[in-house]
């Protein structure tokens, strides 16, 4: 670890920070309604759609009609995105001519975008059209973002609200989250990539002769648009297989640092935004300290196994004093790729600018364990922030009960319906990821397609279904993924870690807004100090640990005592 | 409950010996499965059994392993019911005692209700007792059930409900008309109306509250019954797909370390302690003589964040004091601390004696002999509204500003501007001005006050700390009730207050979202209990009243809402701090468990044997063993609650996360460690 490593990874972070606020208050105009400097271009726009669509603003829903509405448009999207990519072969902006995509891997796509995961069993530039890269994905990376914001502002105005059944407009939250957040953002990122070199052009790929005289294709085409709203609506599918370690995708310390911003920004400023929509604005900087502390520790072990590297190698007669490179790009160095692979975790974004296959045991361990904490630190946009406030529920309802009062989070009393919702999606998780995990380590057709045996075989699989179900869509590698067998699985687990989660969300929050809102005392337990931050970093860790030490010690702990004692996979 | 009763420790061998047979009685599934998290700890038992059998037969070498998890796995469950069983003991012997004051009851049945005089009756036993019908209940008699007083007043033993010997009084009308089965008439005669169904009396229900035998979830229980079994189902399914994980590795587990792994990171701590916690918390409440209806109620209890008191009785004495005497017109202080203790002497009322204590006390004054003066003394009527003495020629009244100016033949603009000073400044500090005079000259006012409890204001304080805010009700004038506020140091006052403006208050209040508790004894107090979330009844008030609150205060202490509060936090509190204790234990029983099971396989996981542990097989029964050993360690501390200081949230919570939450974290690692030396060194694995 160096002294400038660190400095680099504080000044991202300290950028980031410095956004929240701004963007935050900016969004929470923007939820409540209110009017923004944006407005007066976009609110014609704005009206014009409710026009179209017939959806009138004033009408809100209940928590049945909003989680119909999330489901009914994610089944539409769903079902229009694995229809382009079945008839990619006869739609236009197709200049290499490709075909129609297998149907399991169309499922597994078209699944993979819509829950904002991007996990890419498909190798972009050699199988999907500009037509389905623009079309299908860049639209749903738009709109799946767009979704998780707004069951995120359903939530938040649960505890807001007191005696009610409404929680907002799940078609007009969409429409402002895209038209004045997504968007406006998604041109200035844009712009900026293009300004840091990244191409953009609806061009063919093109064939370079090399200097030893060979051929070599060079894919190009609509990269830094898709790269803009990769990153900001936590999708993290790039444009190329290699995602963000491409040098046409990230090609240099500059635009990796921007990348690493982008994908930070909104959720982070969405917890803010929740501050100052509850009225608390100490509680969203609680919450965003339990991010931001959690996202160091993890940084700092990657970036300390990493710069430790690995002592076979060592042995080796290999140069040590850079640590483990193997799978790394020079151009960003350990700091920032120990920061993207936490950052990339911790949020389910799931871009990778480095292979985590590669990365050292305890080194990958750290991504594989930031998404089984629940895809919260600060998760993805939207789903992040209500992913917090199912652990802050929980952290309440255990520590809560020992102030002796019945524990409460802003003021609504947590009973036994929430404690029954909360664990429905707390279950999630490890029911998924164990679930198929397990399957697959023991049958054929799992174990088959594993690169490396042994623990390291484990970790692959249990990181894609970790992934899958994080919605997060980073892969380790090694796993070759576009089986039928995992095409499906990898599927189901993406479409359940985001709508069997989502359910039972919306759910506690119109049991909560159906709550009187239960004024402060002394005798309240305060959620908005660090004795609450670092409570919900104890919850978080205890139950992510608990559930996934077992499968994890048999994944990268053991390959990482095997490491020590002179065996690598 | 009675005072024999009162004392028996949970720990007495009377209590321990019925409590195991309890214990084994409740090891039947159809009763476990109201607690998910020691059921599934049965069957698991129940698995791990039918394998050590099947060992057995098959002369298997793991047989002694088998067998030795499968009897912790029985002690764990043991362990868990025998908690319950204690927490429940003492409540059977309260019970015991309370159903031997109700067997046997006769009842003298009217024959003729309606006509006045008759008293002709019929003698039936007292189940056969419908609502409605009158008895009468002459001396020595036991009042055969519920009922209200139509007719006559009786002094009444009511020990066998209260255990307070002293007998009370009981009549017709008013606020103490009602009666409770089972007591005993110990003078004179009542006519009463039977007001329950045999069954349904008020000692049937302490009965069965104290038994716990109709005792429902409360909601928090419910709430945290649904987080373990959650948290059991996330175990679950960690320990299954870990099958399929450890033969991805190679490693064949078998089913009993399995279990054995399934039952130490289930949080069978708080799961087997529950129910205890909640019992003894009951049983706390009726040590204070105090029955609640339901748990429900002592569980809002501790939620609660207004109390309504009232000012007569509960905040203040209730009796107006003398608390100074300011003469007038050059009189000395001696002189007028003289004359008002001669005009008291004879005086019975509180006032008179207090006056008489304060000339004593205060002013140094000393009475003169008795026989030694002609005295006259002029008794207080409310014609006059004066009161006095003639002693030696001197003709020397206090009573009423008014009474006494008529009789010093003064009008008040007369008076004198120093008298009208003293006057007016003691009517706005909220108290009684009590003129002096003797023939016809003013000799000073007489300060009386309605005096504060002492330590009273110590209290609220205390509950302000607590995030319970008091709010004191009363007749007086909103002047009055404003200067006693001030000085009990309550937060708020409703003055001139009627029922039906108490009533009003209390939805005003549960509109925002407030909890109330308040208690209250008469019929109009009725409407105002029901409506409270916590509404504690006096057993020496109407029946009305004692139906409408969900909670009777035996001995009819108003302050002991206090108590009652502080008993509904600490039940949450000590569900809260076994809970975290429970959860934090797991991740010691994991650095035990986890390495023991896949050293063979990744001997590099030996690093994780932190504890040391000499083998797998001592490491796996070691954590079971500490885990059953645990919930019998706890059970003092699920039975006496987790201590209440009214110290804020914040403050209290770090206090109990330091204690259970890094205790729970660190004692398994000690304990775990313990049992493994202990396992080796007897040598039995």
């Amino acid at each position: 670890m160096t002294i400038i490593g660190w400095v680099q990874i504080g000044l991202v972070l300290i950028a980031t920070l410095l956004l929240a606020k701004p963007l935050g208050l900016y969004m929470a105009r923007v939820f409540s309604g209110e009017r923004t400097w944006l407005s007066p271009v976009l609110s014609p726009v704005e009206t014009g759609f409710y026009k179209l669509a017939g959806v009138r603003r004033e009408d809100e829903q209940g928590c049945l009609s909003y989680t119909f509405s999330v489901l009914a448009f994610s089944l539409a999207g769903l079902l229009a995105l694995f229809a382009i990519l079945r008839l990619q072969g006869v739609l236009p902006f197709n200049p290499q001519g490709f075909g129609p995509v297998a149907p399991d891997l169309a499922f597994n796509t078209a699944v993979s975008f819509v829950t904002n995961t991007n996990w890419q069993n498909y190798a972009g530039e050699s199988t999907l059209s500009n037509f389905s890269q623009m079309a299908g994905l860049t639209v749903q990376n738009f709109l799946s973002a767009a979704t998780g914001i707004a069951v995120a502002m359903a939530v938040t105005r649960a505890f807001i609200r007191s005696k009610t059944s409404a929680l907002g407009n799940f078609w007009v939250d969409m429409t402002r989250a895209t038209l004045y957040v997504l968007l406006p953002l998604a041109i200035i990122v844009a712009l900026a990539f293009v300004a840091l070199g990244l191409p953009q052009n609806l061009d063919a790929n093109f064939v370079a002769t090399t200097l030893e005289g060979a051929q070599q294709t060079i894919a190009t085409g609509p990269v830094a648009s898709q790269e803009a709203i990769k990153q900001l609506g936590t999708n993290g599918g790039g444009f190329f297989n290699v995602n963000a370690a491409h040098p046409f995708e990230n090609p240099n310390a500059f635009s990796n640092y921007l990348n690493i911003i982008a994908m930070l920004s909104i959720s982070l400023a969405l917890v803010y935004s929740f501050g100052q929509m509850v009225g608390n604005r100490r509680q969203g900087w609680a919450l965003i300290s339990v991010t931001i502390i959690m996202l160091v520790v993890g940084t700092g072990v990657v970036f300390w196994a990493e710069t430790a590297g690995n002592p076979l190698l060592h042995g080796a007669g290999l140069d040590v004093a850079m640590g483990n490179f193997e799978g790394k790009e020079v151009r960003f160095g350990q700091s920032m790729n120990a920061l993207y692979a936490a950052v990339t975790t911790g949020l389910s974004d799931g871009g990778v600018n480095a292979m985590h296959s590669s990365l050292t045991p305890l080194g990958g361990l750290v991504p594989m364990f930031l998404m089984q904490l629940g895809e919260v630190l600060p998760g993805g946009v939207g789903s992040g922030l209500y992913g917090m406030l199912v652990f802050a529920i929980l952290a309440v309802f255990v520590a809560g009960l020992m102030v002796g009062r019945t524990p409460e989070f802003m003021g609504k009393k947590i009973e036994a319906r929430e404690m029954k919702l909360a664990m429905l999606a707390i279950l999630i998780l490890p029911f998924v990821i164990l679930g198929f995990t397990a399957i697959s380590a023991v049958a054929e057709f799992g174990v088959s397609p594993i690169l490396t045996p042994g623990p390291h075989g484990l970790s692959e699989i249990l990181y894609a279904f970790t992934s899958a179900a994080g919605n997060n869509g980073s892969a380790f590698g090694g796993l070759t993924g576009n089986t039928p067998w995992y095409n499906t699985t990898l599927g189901i687990a993406m479409m359940l870690g985001r709508f069997a989660y989502i359910v039972p969300v919306l759910a506690i929050a119109g049991s909560l807004a159906a709550k009187p809102r239960v004024p402060a005392s002394s005798g309240t337990f305060p959620t908005d100090r660090p004795l609450f931050v670092g409570l919900i970093i104890g919850i978080i860790l205890i139950m992510g640990g608990l559930q996934f030490f077992p499968a994890l010690a048999l994944g990268p702990i053991a390959e990482h005592f095997a490491m020590l004692a002179g065996q690598s996979f | 409950m009675s005072t024999t009763t009162k004392s028996i420790s949970v720990f007495s061998p009377a209590i321990l010996v019925p409590a195991l047979h309890d214990a084994v009685i409740k090891l039947d599934p159809r009763q476990l499965v109201r607690n998910p998290v020691i059921f599934v700890t049965e069957i698991v038992a129940v698995v791990v059994t039918v394998i050590f059998i099947q060992d057995l037969l098959t002369s298997s070498t793991t047989a002694g392993f088998s067998g030795q998890i499968a009897l912790w796995l029985w002690f764990t469950v043991l362990f868990a019911t025998f908690a319950e069983a204690v927490a429940e003991g003492r409540g059977k012997a309260q019970a015991e005692s309370l159903r031997r004051a109700k067997t046997d009851l006769f009842a003298k049945k009217l024959l003729f209700p309606d006509k006045p005089g008759d008293r002709s009756s019929e003698v039936i036993p007292s189940t056969a007792l419908k609502i409605g019908d009158v008895v009468i209940v002459e001396v020595n008699d036991l009042i055969p059930g519920d009922g209200e007083v139509i007719e006559g007043v009786a002094s009444v033993n009511e020990s066998a409900i209260t255990g307070e010997s002293a007998p009370v009084i009981r009549e017709a009308g008013g606020d103490r008309s009602a009666v409770t089965g089972g007591t005993q008439v110990i003078s004179d005669w009542l006519k009463i109306r039977i007001t329950t169904r045999p069954g349904e009396s008020f000692v049937d229900r302490m009965i069965g509250l104290i038994e716990g035998a109709k005792r429902q979830k409360t909601p928090n229980e419910i709430a945290l019954s649904i987080l373990l079994s959650g948290l059991t189902l996330i175990f679950l399914i960690a320990v299954v797909t870990l099958y399929g994980l450890a033969a991805y590795s190679g490693t064949d587990l078998s089913a009993v370390v399995l279990a054995a792994l399934l039952v130490t990171l289930i949080p069978t701590t708080i799961g087997g302690l529950l129910s205890a916690i909640g019992i003894a918390g009951m049983d706390r409440l009726i040590r204070f003589n105090v029955i609640a209806t339901s748990g429900r109620a002592v569980e809002a209890a501790g939620d609660v964040d207004t109390l309504l008191l009232d000012k007569t009785g509960t905040i203040t004495f209730g009796n107006r004091m003398a608390s100074e005497f300011i003469p007038v017109g050059g009189v000395s202080d001696k002189a007028l601390a003289e004359a008002v203790l001669l005009s008291s002497l004879a005086d019975e009322t509180a006032e008179g004696r207090s006056i008489v204590a304060l000339a004593r006390d205060e002013y140094r004054v000393t009475e003169p002999p008795h026989a030694a003066i002609a005295t006259t003394f002029i008794p207080f009527s409310a014609q006059t509204r004066l009161s006095g003495v003639d002693v030696e020629g001197r003709r020397i009244r206090k009573g009423s500003v008014d009474a006494v100016l008529r009789f010093v033949g003064l009008d008040r603009d007369q008076a004198g501007a120093e008298f009208i000073k003293a006057v007016e400044s003691i009517a706005r500090s909220g108290g009684t001005p009590l003129a002096v005079a003797e023939a016809d000259r003013l000799l000073g006012v007489v300060h009386l006050k309605d005096v504060v409890k002492p330590g009273i204001k110590e209290r609220f304080a205390a509950l302000r700390a607590m995030g319970i805010r008091t709010v004191m009700v009363t007749g007086d004038n909103p002047i009055t009730a404003a200067a006693i506020a001030s000085e009990a140091g309550v937060d708020d006052f409703l003055a001139e207050a009627t029922p039906e403006q108490k009533l009003d208050f209390i939805r005003k209040e549960q509109t925002g979202g407030r909890l109330i508790a308040m208690c209250g004894d008469g019929t109009n107090d009725a409407p105002a209990l029901a409506q409270a979330d916590v509404g504690v009844a006096m057993q020496s008030g109407t029946q009305a009243a004692r139906e409408a609150g969900n909670m009777v205060d035996l001995d009819s202490s108003p302050t002991k809402l206090i108590e009652i509060v502080e008993i509904g936090k600490q039940i949450l509190m000590t569900r809260g701090a076994l809970t975290t204790f429970s959860i934090a234990n797991d991740v010691a029983k994991y650095f035990a468990i986890i390495p023991a099971l896949f050293v063979a396989t990744y001997p590099g996981l030996a690093a994780l044997n932190i504890m040391g542990l000499a083998s797998p097989q001592s490491a796996i029964l070691s954590a079971v063993i500490f885990n059953a050993l645990i919930i019998v360690a706890l059970i003092p501390l699920a039975l006496r609650g987790v201590k209440y200081r009214p110290v804020g949230a914040a403050a209290l919570l770090s206090r109990n996360l330091l204690i259970y939450g890094l205790g729970g974290l660190v004692a398994p690692f000690v304990g775990i460690k313990l049992v493994d030396m202990i396992v080796t060194g007897l040598g039995i694995i």
